[in-house]
């Protein structure tokens, strides 16, 4: 019997980091991810779970600590958001080269500037290239389960990387919303107790963490960590069949929403895709074939199968809630492009970006890029393959 | 009650609780069994400036995250708010609109660009004050969304409130009379309006 609750979806994720009781967190509080270390603080000081909770200086110092609890051996997490995840910039790369299975709470909001506290994914689009495995969330629900996942894929002896749980700031960190939760001991069965292999405070085996390499060694290692990313594939997929049989909630790359026998498609992240199926159950009453793709894990980038799932729709509308400043697109523009030539998958696709900076993303949004798809199609109409939704006249 | 989707918008000014209300009303229409979303927009985050929060309230699982253009409801929980925001903005004709004040029905009316629909005033603070001896808007003006809105029945409100009280002031049980107090007087007043309407 799984428990029915409302909360938001920072409640949601400091429930699970309280079911599964980690060893250490270290964290920095930052607008929208605040309420995440103060609600595990709070659990911590009414003594429900004894996780060793570190008041650090920093995002970079938050994020140093956190490396140096996993090399030490213990579950390691923190959340943050926005200048916060950029100011880890660098030790993002140091915990995912030394292979530490860390977990983050990210809670996406725009990068500065101009300074905007509101919803967007220029944060984690930013680290995208960090070596982190990255997996959003469309609600509270979501981000829930995924964060309910996140140690089992990430402590995998065939992966060993760092996963970051991303969900929409204030859109569904503070969007108090139903859920189901899970009662606490199914949570700990499945998550299970971390056995590190290899950590710094075994004394019968003594190692170093984070030593320099020459040339004739650096690339090899970068190469296993591109690998490990690699195994993760399979992983994410074994551990969410595991939770469907768990829950009933099935997980995978991707969702498909009325994808099937779609003619036109959005591909989109995170909270936007809800209104975007409202969108299309509109559109479907008045006979318009049109579906959803749903991006779930952005690392690894499951190319081949966004390309699959794409391959006999007429056209894509490629959704992104960040900007590249490239001069033509964002990063999922970039990547789905490259996915569908490289799987040679010919069809039309269009850049959209939307919701910058909290821009509000509407029912009505979703089914205008639809119109669009449509015309362009049928009608032939000229139009641009990289533009913006939404943006003031 | 009703099947289709109630979506409710809620103006007030960072401090005075409309972000509470919004999550209070989404609580208790959960515990009788709705699908719920109640979330703030914020603007600069500062004390007294405008801010608004929204309810959906539906028998169906709730996926939009945007949000209310076009409201069947709208709470003004401070009407000095009523020159500078466009508070009627959207709000369906045969709706309502609730706002806490002190002045009468006929003063508030042009202030509202002609809009049609359920005009309801609430002067939260007297009934705070006579009920709790501060003010506190929050109570009174659920209340009145509860009642206006039909969301529930409000007998149910009211025992689920009791409940939630009971919890929220373990430590401090005066508190919990009043609170009931506050939201018994806001019903009453709202029920007479409700009647001069009809």
């Amino acid at each position: 019997m799984s428990i029915k609750e409302r909360m938001s979806g920072n409640e949601a994720v400091s429930y699970a980091i309280k079911q599964i009781n980690p060893d250490v967190m270290p964290a920095f509080p930052i607008t929208p991810s605040t309420e995440i270390p103060q609600m595990v603080s709070g659990y911590v000081a009414n003594g429900e779970i004894d996780t060793e909770f570190i008041a650090v200086e920093s995002e970079h110092s938050a994020m140093s600590a956190a490396v140096g609890a996993s090399a030490a051996g213990a579950r390691t997490l923190t959340a943050t958001s926005s200048c916060g995840l950029a100011l880890m910039w660098e030790v993002l790369h140091i915990a995912a080269s030394n292979r530490l299975p860390i977990a983050l709470a990210l809670v996406n909001r725009t990068l500065s500037g101009p300074i905007n506290i509101n919803c967007d994914h220029s944060d984690s689009m930013g680290a995208r290239d960090s070596g982190w495995i990255q997996i959003y969330a469309e609600n509270n629900q979501e981000a829930y389960d995924n964060f309910i996942q996140a140690y089992r894929i990430a402590e995998n002896k065939e992966v060993l990387l760092p996963v970051m749980i991303c969900q929409d700031g204030f859109i569904t960190s503070h969007a108090v919303e139903n859920i189901e939760l899970l009662e606490d001991e199914k949570v700990k069965a499945f998550v299970g107790e971390y056995e590190p292999e290899d950590f710094l405070l075994n004394p019968g085996k003594p190692m170093a963490v984070g030593p320099y390499a020459v040339t004739g060694y650096g690339m090899e290692a970068k190469k296993n960590q591109e690998i490990a990313m690699e195994n993760s594939r399979s992983v994410i997929l074994d551990v969410a069949r595991e939770f469907a049989a768990l829950t009933g909630r099935k997980y995978g790359y991707f969702e498909e929403y009325h994808l099937e026998d779609a003619e036109y498609a959005m591909l989109i992240i995170g909270s936007a895709a809800g209104t975007a199926k409202d969108a299309v159950d509109e559109l479907r009453k008045t006979g318009k074939k049109v579906g959803i793709l749903k991006l779930r894990v952005f690392r690894p980038f499951p190319g081949k199968e966004i390309a699959q799932a794409l391959k006999n729709v007429k056209a894509v509308a490629v959704m992104d809630r960040s900007e590249s400043y490239r001069g033509g697109g964002g990063p999922l523009g970039v990547e789905v492009g490259s996915a569908l030539f490289m799987e040679r998958v010919h069809i039309e696709a269009v850049n959209y970006i939307y919701g910058l900076a909290g821009r509000d993303f509407t029912v009505e949004n979703a089914i205008e890029v639809f119109s669009e798809m449509e015309a362009m199609v049928t009608e032939g109409r000229e139009v641009p393959q990289y533009q913006y939704v939404g943006l003031r006249k | 009650m009703n099947s289709r989707t109630i979506e409710m918008r809620w103006h007030g000014r960072g401090g005075q609780g409309a972000k509470t209300a919004a999550l209070l009303l989404a609580d208790v229409a959960f515990k009788t069994g709705k699908q719920v979303q109640g979330f703030p927009e914020y603007g600069p985050e500062r004390m007294g400036a405008p801010i608004t929060a929204f309810n959906r309230v539906s028998d169906h699982k709730i996926r939009v995250h945007s949000h209310i253009y076009t409201p069947d409801f709208v709470v003004v929980v401070d009407d000095t708010l009523l020159e500078s925001v466009d508070v009627t903005s959207g709000l369906k004709a045969d709706g309502a609109i609730i706002i806490n004040t002190s002045r009468s029905k006929e003063e508030i009316l042009p202030l509202l660009k002609g809009y049609k629909g359920g005009v309801y005033t609430i002067d939260a603070r007297k009934i705070s004050i006579a009920a709790l001896g501060k003010y506190y808007p929050n109570s009174p003006m659920l209340a009145t969304a509860v009642a206006v809105s039909g969301v529930m029945d409000t007998e149910e409100f009211l025992d689920e409130m009791q409940a939630s009280f009971q919890h929220k002031f373990a430590s401090k049980p005066e508190v919990v009379e009043g609170n009931m107090m506050a939201l018994k007087m806001a019903l009453e007043e709202v029920t007479r309006k409700q009647q001069e309407v009809a």
